[in-house]
């Protein structure tokens, strides 16, 4: 009974819309910006060996307007210090190419979402590949209306689950489905679409496309990417098919973690930067935003 | 699971009609407290969202089951998490 009205809310009118009117007229809606209890007494953890510098951050925001609208701002240091507290995997999973995103880069890429573009604050959010949910935590944090992570993998929901917990984030749900599945029966479902895709190396070749294919169907306004920078050129032609406007807002170093074994002994069409102590393998990374005004099928 | 991602949620079991599995029939002990549906002007009518809000944005189905209306196929939903997944034979 209650399915039949919901999914009217949602096919005829934009719950979105429906949300942001009522939350006006109550201002009830729980903040989901203020730092969980327990954390500040730890931001002052070291942050990893700074790897990244997004030249999009030395942006100016779009117009004075997105500044003085988000109330409580959190700072690039203090959402990266949040995002230090997120657990990761435990045992990563070679077949699902799972890594977590990084805080760091997590923070990076989360703050120049929301000051140069403000597709966050007040927005739905998806997750593809959300993994432990470091993006869907930190878009939360950064006052998304709502997030939803999906991953095929139990495991890591599981984990994911836990850490909302921990952060009494009540605004983010998680589900467990191969986004493979996911592509038409979700068009224009969210705002934004903020995901860090398998790379598509050795067993997945071509996931990251399908996965970009179908974030590009769900969201309304834009997605942001991470996609490695040998596969730039393949991504534009991709993306002038698909008449989406791609923006490449910064290059990172990505470190994938030594547990990783087969990147030590060759390179996997990735620039490998090996030292021997930590046996970690820099890739050069795109961090790629995508407006959604498309013409898609 | 709050409602507002069942309401994304379809069933992807193979074989069914263009549109089908949709809308997942949640199977709960709880009988629904919102009519089937939306009152003429609810726009305007606050306690109407209220209501809406809450089922919406405030109620979390932890453990249950969706069902396709069309196949009869079962997703659980064990600790807020529905799982979509259809296994090899079905897929």
């Amino acid at each position: 009974m209650a399915a039949r009205l919901l999914a009217a809310c949602v096919a005829g009118e934009c719950y979105s819309s429906l949300n942001d009117r009522f939350s006006q007229r109550t201002g009830k809606i729980p903040d989901p910006c203020s730092v969980p209890k327990g954390t500040r007494e730890r931001y002052h953890q070291e942050s990893p060996a700074c790897q990244v510098c997004p030249s999009a951050l030395s942006r100016a925001p779009r117009s004075a307007d997105t500044v003085t609208k988000s109330m409580k701002k959190l700072k690039l240091k203090e959402l990266e210090s949040c995002l230090q507290q997120v657990d990761t995997f435990e045992s990563p999973k070679l077949l699902l190419e799972q890594y977590p995103t990084r805080p760091h880069i997590a923070a990076c890429m989360l703050y120049t979402i929301h000051n140069t573009f403000d597709d966050i604050e007040n927005k739905t959010v998806a997750d593809l590949g959300c993994g432990c949910g470091m993006l869907s935590i930190g878009s939360a944090m950064l006052g998304a209306g709502f997030c939803v992570g999906f991953d095929i993998d139990a495991d890591a929901l599981e984990i994911f689950n836990s850490n909302t917990e921990d952060f009494e984030l009540t605004n983010i749900n998680m589900v467990q489905c191969d986004v493979c599945s996911l592509s038409d029966s979700m068009s224009d479902t969210f705002d934004t679409v903020i995901m860090n895709p398998p790379f598509g190396t050795k067993h997945n070749k071509g996931i990251d496309m399908i996965f970009l294919k179908t974030a590009l169907q769900m969201a309304k306004t834009a997605v942001y990417s991470l996609h490695k920078t040998s596969t730039r050129q393949h991504i534009q032609k991709k993306a002038a098919e698909w008449e989406v406007k791609m923006e490449v807002l910064a290059e990172l170093r990505f470190d994938l973690p030594a547990s990783y074994k087969f990147h030590k002994k060759k390179s996997v069409s990735i620039k490998p930067n090996i030292t021997e102590k930590t046996f970690e393998v820099d890739i050069e990374v795109d961090f790629i935003r995508f407006s959604a005004t498309k013409v898609l099928n | 699971m709050k409602l507002l991602t069942h309401n994304l949620l379809s069933s992807h079991v193979p074989g069914l009609r263009p549109g089908g599995g949709f809308p997942l029939r949640i199977e709960l002990g709880h009988p629904s407290e919102l009519p089937p549906e939306p009152i003429p002007n609810y726009e305007g009518d606050e306690e109407f969202l209220r209501r809406v809000h809450h089922v919406l944005l405030e109620v979390e189905v932890l453990e249950g089951s969706l069902q396709c209306p069309d196949s009869g196929r079962r997703f659980p939903i064990s600790k807020g998490v529905p799982n979509m997944l259809l296994t090899e034979d079905e897929a």
